[in-house]
């Protein structure tokens, strides 16, 4: 049904249809498949990206002013890549680890590409708030660097990485449907095909829900995760 | 105790330059500190005399310009960095914001530096428990800090600094951030803590009462600089030093201020 030649009310009432979710719960799979697939690419990564990041400057555990000023240039050059050129850059990568440049596991590489720079800039933001004073703590203990990331400086900001995390990976999401576009399948697929090719606007308007839907979910959970651990630790 | 006085810290002529937006700020004008063992030593100077530095210097969080400091026979700044690693559990810090971690409870942040000395876990246990016995937190063992008062955080960080035996604790300002009977309770327990294990403190302050109630010498810091040092009572009669003096007035207004109010109200 398309929104030319029916009324808002009719597409909406019909956005419901029974036969039209019957359908969408394959592409739901695909999306949730690489959201979950490309997040997870992008926290071990961003994580990993923005620790160095954070021991590595002036101020950090290690300084390294040459490696941290390089590493910090290329991150805000991938970032100013719009994600629609980062996917088309990714496209021989992909052929390189999959052998094909199209399909779900080739956009996961390309939103994991796309999401890690942006990633690590949030996890170095989380790092840095923390109480210098703890780390001094810490280091007059006499731990080394190790067990000051691992036991001090990640436990501490959890809370904040959290949060930055599923503001990622709602970014992660919604590039999913970018790269329907490239055959990767998903709600984003659907939603262009059907609701953009073919005017069927009562697709699109159900796929709209979902993705509105998994929004909520996701920064609703991470809303509670972040907010949990902060009442453990009495700080809220 | 007075004829057997061995020194424990010892520090000469020890410089410190910062360099804020380039230029050189002297921070550290060649201080010369020795400190007995098992003594409370106070150090005593206005806000931005140097005091922080000194003590991040004496546990090398600060590296110094030239100088030496002798800790209990070990050179400090000639450590290697993983000995550095090792001479930091026999050195206890506390701090004024008391840098407790948020995301251990009580109990985990007493028995963080001992697994980082490597202590065996069957004894973590027991000697966490001693620890927080003696400074009164058994009640408070599965809290986190957050859920703490000032005076209560203020025991879990001499309980962490005290944890691994060690035989010196550098005390920044422990108690500029507490109330004044707060101070006090602070001021007792480590008083206990120094007669109990003979450890040897250095109290840093810019609180006449704290080194007029806990210290029997003390220094005055002016500008990156000793300007006097000795017995507290000597200094507060007979200052020698424009800090010091500023000092003993207001130690001297203050004693008036007891006496007559002590007398009238
Ligand atoms: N990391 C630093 N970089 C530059 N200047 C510093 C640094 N730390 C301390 N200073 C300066 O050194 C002086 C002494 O500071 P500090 O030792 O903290 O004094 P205090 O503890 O006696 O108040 C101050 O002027 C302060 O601004
Ligand atoms: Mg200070």
């Amino acid at each position: 049904m398309s929104l030319l030649d029916s009324s808002l009310w009719e597409v909406i009432k019909a956005s419901f249809d029974p036969a039209i979710w019957k359908e969408l719960w394959g592409p739901i799979g695909e999306t949730l498949y690489m959201t979950v697939v490309s997040s997870l690419i992008m926290l071990v990564f961003g994580l990993l990206i923005g620790i160095l990041l954070t021991i590595t400057n002036p101020d950090g555990l290690v300084p390294l002013k040459a490696s941290y000023t390089v590493s910090g240039w290329v991150i805000n050059c991938l970032r100013s890549l719009p994600q629609m050129i980062m996917i088309i850059l990714m496209i021989p990568v992909a052929r390189l680890f999959f052998g094909k440049a199209y399909g779900t596991n080739a956009c996961i590489i390309a939103i994991a590409a796309s999401c890690i720079p942006m990633y690590a800039r949030i996890v170095e933001s989380s790092l840095l708030e923390i109480e210098k004073g703890k780390i001094e703590a810490a280091q007059a203990i006499g731990s080394n660097n190790l067990s000051i990331i691992f036991r001090i400086l990640l436990p501490e900001t959890v809370p904040s990485l959290i949060r930055g995390f599923t503001v990622s990976v709602i970014s992660v999401l919604s590039m999913t449907a970018l790269a329907g576009m490239f055959g990767a399948g998903g709600i984003g697929d659907i939603a262009v095909r059907y609701g953009y090719q073919r005017f069927q606007h009562d697709r699109l308007f159900a796929c709209v829900y979902i993705l509105i839907i998994l929004v909520q979910l996701i920064q609703g959970i991470g809303n509670l995760v972040s907010k949990q651990i902060l009442k453990t630790r009495n700080l809220i | 105790m007075v004829n057997e006085m061995e020194t424990y810290l010892k520090i000469s002529d020890l410089h410190k330059t910062f360099y804020p937006h380039g230029k050189p700020l002297k921070v550290l004008e060649g201080i010369n500190l020795e400190v007995d063992k098992g003594e409370i030593f106070g150090i005593i100077g206005f806000s931005g005399a140097g005091k922080s530095t000194l003590a991040r210097c004496i546990n090398r969080l600060e590296t110094s310009d030239s100088g030496s400091i002798e800790l209990g026979g070990t050179d400090i700044l000639k450590l290697s960095k993983k000995e550095l690693l090792k001479e930091r559990h026999r050195i206890g810090m506390i701090f004024q914001n008391f840098n407790l971690f948020d995301s251990m409870t009580v109990y985990q942040n007493i028995a963080y530096p001992l697994q980082i000395a490597g202590v065996p876990k069957a004894q973590i246990k027991d000697r966490v428990l001693e620890t927080a016995e003696l400074v009164g937190l058994t009640e408070k063992l599965k809290a986190h800090p957050g859920a703490l008062s000032g005076g209560q955080k203020q025991r879990v960080g001499i309980a962490r600094a005290i944890v691994t035996n060690p035989d010196f604790i550098i005390s920044d300002e422990a108690t500029s951030a507490l109330d004044p009977q707060t101070t006090m309770q602070i001021l007792d327990l480590l008083k206990e803590i120094n007669r109990k294990s003979g450890i040897t403190i250095l109290m840093i302050t810019h609180e006449l009462d704290a080194i007029r109630y806990i210290c029997n010498r003390m220094a005055v810091l002016e500008e990156g600089k000793i300007t006097e040092s000795g017995l507290v009572r000597d200094i507060f009669e007979n200052p020698n030093s424009k800090t010091g003096e500023l000092f003993a007035k207001v130690f001297k207004l203050l004693q008036n201020v007891e006496l007559t109010s002590g007398g009238g109200i």
